[in-house]
């Protein structure tokens, strides 16, 4: 008789599947998955330490650096953490323009996952059109900040700079006919505030769309419905956080529990799912596009009603202007020791978390009194979701597995760190 | 989170002298107990009722080593080299809690809390790769995020930024050699404390 064993097979690091470097070596009986074991680490950075070699505002970059698809999510949790160990707060305004910016970026981060999952499990159409919107969000990037990705726009003390009035223009080149730069032009005339809200109104109809292509969609269904079900025990034993933990059916969002910034001041409502498999995931998911539409139009709402400071105007903190630098010798002396030294923060520890479209973003951050923090920990929504890959996927199938990977919205930069 | 007196109340009075201090600073509880008590107040935290704490939200070492070296009589410093962070949450009553812990040793060893928590499994792996602290009990203790075959821990204060060894392709031996660093360490902005606070802290 032959002796039938289980085999191991690799997959990964260089799969497209794998949502960047994931490396998992799984054993197999047949094509049923054993065990997983993920190996992580090739993206690698050392992010926490090179933050310690740093003054504080010259890591705000590497939290963009983080999770690559919610940028300013990330931004907003280590800027949070240092004025907390400043006691300082943003000026209201700064709140409103973050929080509009953290729900534009949880659409952004919402639409490349469901692009990418829908990809992952055969839905071509999905991603093109997530794409499609995911461009007009990222001029908006463009248009605050002048980097279409690493903003580094949130600062300790608010803002960089007050949003725009006008768009940034298409310019006809090569390839780029007059005709079409004028029609992507036509919705740029007005100010940023009018372009996000001229999107509000239409990106409703865009994820009824999305709906339409998967929602009661056979194959979708088929592919999702019982994949990875993970029960409420579980998931808080597990460490899950965001919609991984709502689909569960357990009611934790931080934008409600533990306000932050201004979402105390603003109606919303978090989906929860019931049976924690992909595919309420994937409805809650769908359903936090439409609440982030909400929170993004009462904010364009209010920013519109009431201007005001974006930034503190403490120049011991923040950088003085540039007409006054040129006058002033005071301005001057700040700007120079803000950008060669920084500013010291006092000595304490503190956590700050923010919901981030993937979960609970954390900054663990111990400050000894100097201009460089001391520790920082990252704690990242989609270490622990990783972590229990092993768990979610045990008695399923290999492509099973991709199906998990995609429900899970992994992200590497924010994983390895 | 008003309840932040009330749980540090409730702590001392489930825990007594299992823990060593308990505070509140910047509207956080802050707990430090001693690597003998660690798994009994664990459990204690996850299965009170009134408590609660059935996620471990994060869990990280600390190297305390060179914690305000300015100050000559190190004060501040704490006496054991390392520190496990243990940061807790109750969705069940909305509050969180931090735990924390020093040990000391070139290898130091705690208990691992992967029981109480599965959440810990990788965590604790990440800080016995970054920090070389041990996890006794842990189901399968190996290195998480840095290259298979690394030496060090990478996180300990002492570990330079650069590393030790630097990477390249040899083309004679037709394959990637390991050499040691070649670039000299550099600091672009030294480390300075200043007296004066900031914010409205210390106006």
């Amino acid at each position: 008789m032959t002796e039938i064993r289980n085999y191991t097979m690799n997959f990964g690091p260089q799969h497209p599947a794998a949502h960047g470097v994931l490396r998992v070596v799984m054993e197999l009986d047949g094509e049923v998955i054993q065990r997983v074991d993920p190996h992580i680490g090739l993206l690698h950075r050392g992010t926490e330490k090179l933050a310690e070699t740093k003054p504080f505002n010259q890591s705000i970059g590497y939290m963009d650096r983080l999770d690559y698809v919610s940028m300013m999510c990330s931004e907003h949790g280590y800027v949070r953490a240092i004025e907390k160990l400043l006691g300082v707060t943003a000026p209201i305004r700064a709140q409103y323009i973050r929080v509009m910016f953290d729900e534009i970026t949880r659409i952004l981060s919402h639409l490349l996952w469901l692009g990418a999952h829908a990809l992952d499990v055969g839905a071509m159409t999905v991603f093109l059109y997530c794409f499609r919107e995911r461009e007009d969000l990222i001029d908006c990037y463009e248009a605050v900040s002048g980097a279409r990705m690493h903003a580094t726009y949130y600062r300790p003390g608010g803002v960089y700079r007050d949003l725009p009035d006008s768009m940034p223009q298409y310019e006809t080149a090569k390839g780029h006919k007059e005709k079409n730069a004028a029609r992507l032009n036509e919705q740029r005339q007005g100010s940023l505030l009018d372009f996000i809200a001229a999107f509000t109104e239409r990106f409703d109809a865009c994820v009824d769309d999305y709906e339409t292509l998967l929602t009661d969609n056979r194959i979708w269904k088929q592919r999702t419905v019982d994949i990875g079900v993970v029960n409420k025990e579980r998931a808080l034993q597990l460490g899950f956080s965001g919609p991984m933990l709502r689909g569960s059916g357990v009611e934790w969002d931080l934008r409600k529990k533990q306000p932050y910034a201004v979402y105390d001041k603003i109606d919303f409502d978090i989906p929860v799912g019931v049976n924690g498999d992909s595919y309420d995931r994937y409805l809650v998911r769908i359903e936090e596009f439409r609440q982030s539409n909400r929170i993004i139009r009462q904010c364009i709402d209010w920013l519109r009603n009431n201007p005001g400071p974006v930034m503190l105007d403490n120049n011991k903190l923040t950088a003085p202007r540039r007409e006054t630098m040129k006058r002033d010798m005071e301005s001057l002396i700040h700007h120079f020791k803000l950008f060669t030294e920084g500013y010291c923060v006092p000595e304490g520890e503190v956590y700050a978390a923010i919901e981030a479209p993937k979960g609970e973003f954390g900054i663990y951050m111990i400050s000894d009194g100097a201009n460089k923090p001391y520790r920082v920990k990252i704690r990242a929504p989609g270490f622990a979701h990783l972590g229990a890959l092993d768990e979610m996927s045990k008695g399923h199938m290999i492509a099973d597995m991709v199906a998990i990977i995609g429900t899970q919205d992994i992200v590497f930069g924010e994983i390895d760190r | 989170m008003a309840s932040n007196q009330n749980l540090l109340a409730r702590i001392n009075e489930l825990f007594g002298e299992k823990i060593t201090t308990v505070e509140v600073v910047f509207d956080e509880t802050t707990v430090v107990t001693t690597p003998q008590f660690l798994l009994e107040v664990a459990r204690g935290l996850r299965d009170t009722p009134d408590l609660r704490f059935e996620q471990l939200i994060d869990l990280c070492g600390v190297d305390y080593s060179t914690y305000a070296e300015e100050d000559p009589d190190r004060t501040a410093t704490p006496e054991k080299r390392f520190c496990v962070v243990y940061h807790l949450l109750s969705t069940a009553h909305n509050h969180r809690l931090r735990m924390k812990l020093f040990i000391d040793g070139e290898m130091p060893v705690v208990s691992s809390v992967v029981d109480i928590w599965n959440s810990a499994n990788w965590y604790e792996r990440e800080a016995f790769d970054l920090f070389g602290i041990i996890f006794e009990g842990h189901p399968d203790l190996r290195r998480l995020l840095t290259d298979y075959g690394f030496i060090g821990h990478p996180f300990r204060k002492d570990f330079p930024l650069l590393g030790h060894v630097e990477v390249r392709y040899d083309p004679d031996k037709g394959r990637v050699v390991y050499e040691p660093v070649s670039i000299e360490p550099r600091v672009l902005v030294p480390r300075v404390v200043r007296e004066e606070g900031f914010g409205d802290r210390n106006p």
